[in-house]
């Protein structure tokens, strides 16, 4: 058993590999090769936020105090490198933002995880306020309103490797990914991974097995420091460009969101919210101005729904297919495809007018949407996509029931199913 | 030779109201000591006090003639002194066998560290193995604490308790809310897994605690009114007139 466990371990982390490798010869554009390299990093970044939230149960609201941090050291390590003060190769300036990132750890996790629960979240909340607000005030480390920018282009690299062109630097954060997402995997089977998982589960009753329940959060917060240092150094080496939101609530914020809505119970649930991250900042922004909006929506209901994330709603199924049951659900998942679609439709076109009407007025009271033209200044055309609206509702609470009744049916059939393989 | 605990003066008041009002009690290595009284008598609050999850407001206690009181729990707890809780507290989205292993790592030298796997380690791995076994939850290695049953719990708690090898075990009401057949079977599990340990338990079911210590001491109002062998403390009338003659105990004589 552990050496077929063993293999598939193998198979998954070769075709993590593989991806990573292949990924930008399939989005072979400008635009593909660029939220690439974003998601690399934002993966690093979410799994090392995940470390806090999803292992060790500690709420943080200002994550990116330390991928911030990171960046901005790495941004000045990586200047002094080409300025010829520093003997440091490009390729290791990731490494100096996650010292930087650990260091900084070392020094504001002291405080802050001396406490647990509501007190931690609410240290990291002021601590994110303060570090931005010192990103404002000492504008010779942190650059002020136009922030510090860089270089990372090497004159005679080796191999020509100068890491002037996207590309390369894609590869460079794809081979830190992978290490990190391999030695953060690595963590969590170590025995401080382990009790960094009981300290989360039942913080007392580790204190009666021997250990400090505040020594072990803060060592995980510390090694998470690092890794987030390290995102925020691959960042910089990115843009070349480091600003002071890079500390910002609104990042810390995103952390926390896409970290949840990617699932924090699973290791790799980070790995798909970075994904989404990344998408949803750089494409789905430009679809739409209410991009917000729906972002907000969806985490709402995520929370309300499925609290475990995307990564538990694909673990659930996994198991059911497991069990040779998911085919009797596909019409149900169809149904729920389609009503969700109608609902959106009628929903979207909704909000894109209020929009529209709000922001958009100088351009006349037309503009086009999902292939039609919608007139804010026709009553008709709202109250059609009001009836859309209704009809998709309607249809998707039928279709729901009927999905979440023959769930049932199933959860409890792999139940028995479970209980009598056990007792064999 | 040194006791393997001792406690004197022991005083906690919670504002003004005073809890434990000056304890004096020795127990000798190897003893196994039942602790009785009627409810809110203090008898958790002393556990609290000696296991480290409260302070005492003064007094002393010795584990093995060293003092202990101020003591943060963990350290205590690495100094041989282990305990279980009266309200089940485990690690309820860890495993059986995950909940044992984290309760051997601290003794087996792991500490924090974070450089070697778990699977890699033979000795931790052994040993959560042998506890799973000796608490009969061999079956259900792999399930998740939150989905035992509660007996099953339970056990799990007690395996945990004596998991680190604390030579001092307190257990706090350890078959409180099981069955009659159960809490029978329950008895004979932690006389077996606490041979050669000094025990101190909390039991409300008399059967429980003439079947399983050698010495009673009988706390009321936060005074050691009695500490002496069954027998004699059965024979003690101060003791009948407190605690025994109260309507708990007869109604629990009665159901026997």
């Amino acid at each position: 058993m552990a050496s077929s466990s063993n293999r598939s371990r193998r198979i998954v982390w070769s075709l993590f590999a593989l991806v990573m490798l292949l990924a930008p010869w399939v989005f072979d554009s400008g635009l593909g090769l660029t939220i690439l390299s974003q998601m690399g990093i934002a993966i690093i970044a979410c799994l090392s936020y995940n470390m806090l939230f999803g292992q060790g149960g500690m709420l943080s609201f200002g994550h990116a105090v330390y991928t911030g941090l990171g960046s901005f050291v790495a941004i000045h390590v990586l200047n002094a490198a080409t300025k010829g003060d520093l003997p440091l190769p490009v390729a290791l300036v990731p490494l100096a933002g996650g010292l930087a990132g650990m260091g900084f750890a070392v020094l504001f996790g002291y405080v802050t995880t001396r406490k647990a629960g509501t007190t931690f979240a609410m240290i990291t909340l002021g601590l994110g306020e303060l570090v931005f607000a010192m990103s404002l005030m000492v504008p010779e480390f942190f650059g002020g309103e136009g922030g510090v920018s860089g270089n990372r282009m090497v004159r005679d690299g080796w191999w020509g490797i100068t890491f002037g062109p996207q590309i390369q630097v894609y590869y460079l954060i794809a081979v830190y990914t992978f290490v990190c997402v391999a030695a953060m995997y690595a963590f969590t089977r170590t025995p401080l991974g382990g009790m960094l998982n009981a300290v989360r589960d039942n913080p007392e009753r580790v204190e009666f097995v021997g250990y400090d329940t505040q020594r072990v959060r803060y060592l995980a917060f510390i090694i998470s420091g690092f890794f987030a240092g390290i995102a925020g150094g691959l960042a910089a080496l990115n843009f070349e460009i480091v600003t002071a939101e890079v500390v910002g609530a609104a990042r810390s914020g995103g952390y926390l969101l896409f970290t949840f809505l990617g699932g924090a119970t699973f290791f790799f649930g980070p790995i798909i919210g970075a994904v989404l991250m990344v998408l949803a900042l750089v494409l789905f922004s430009e679809l739409t101005q209410a991009w917000l909006l729906y972002l907000g929506l969806i985490f709402l209901l995520m929370v309300m729904f499925a609290p475990g994330g995307i990564a538990s709603l694909i673990m659930m199924n996994v198991r059911v297919a497991m069990f040779g049951r998911l085919r009797e659900l596909a019409l149900s998942y169809l149904g729920l495809a389609a009503t969700t679609a109608l609902m959106l439709a009628g929903g979207t076109s909704m909000v894109e007018m209020v929009y529209h009407l709000q922001l958009n007025q100088a351009e006349g009271p037309v503009f086009t949407y999902l292939g039609l033209n919608l007139d804010v200044g026709k009553p008709v055309h709202w109250l059609v996509a009001l009836l859309v609206l209704a009809a998709g509702a309607g249809l998707f609470e039928w279709v729901r029931r009927g999905f979440v009744h023959r769930w049932g049916l199933i959860q409890a059939a792999i139940e028995v199913d479970m209980k009598r393989r056990g007792a064999a | 030779m040194t006791n393997a605990l001792e406690l004197k003066g022991l005083r906690k008041s919670f504002g003004r109201t005073e809890i434990i009002r000056g304890i004096d009690l020795t127990v000798q290595k190897g003893e196994r000591v039942g602790v009785i009284g009627p409810n809110g008598a203090g008898k958790s609050t002393l556990f609290n006090l000696i296991s480290g999850r409260l302070h005492p407001s003064s007094g002393e206690v010795h584990l093995n003639g060293q003092r202990i009181d101020g003591l943060k729990p963990y350290e205590i707890n690495r100094m041989g002194l282990s305990r279980s809780f009266q309200i089940t507290n485990i690690f309820p989205k860890l495993s059986v066998f995950e909940n044992l292993r984290c309760s051997v790592l601290w003794s087996l030298g792991y500490k924090y560290s974070f450089w070697r796997f778990l699977t890699n380690l033979r000795d931790a791995n052994d040993r959560a193995e042998q506890l799973m076994n000796m608490i009969r939850l061999g079956a259900k290695r792999g399930v998740l604490a939150m989905n035992l049953t509660y007996a099953e719990q339970r056990a799990l708690e007690i395996g945990i308790t004596i998991g680190g090898g604390a030579d001092v075990i307190l257990l706090d009401e350890p078959t409180a809310g099981m069955s009659r057949s159960e809490t029978a079977r329950f008895t004979e599990l932690i006389k077996e897994v606490t041979v050669g340990k000094t025990l101190l338990t909390v039991e409300h079911d008399m059967g429980v605690v003439f079947g399983l210590a050698d010495k009673i001491a009988v706390v009321v109002y936060g005074e050691v009114l009695a500490f002496d062998s069954p027998d004699a403390v059965r024979a003690n009338a101060r003791v009948q007139e407190a605690y025994l003659g109260s309507s708990v105990a007869d109604a629990q004589v009665g159901a026997a």
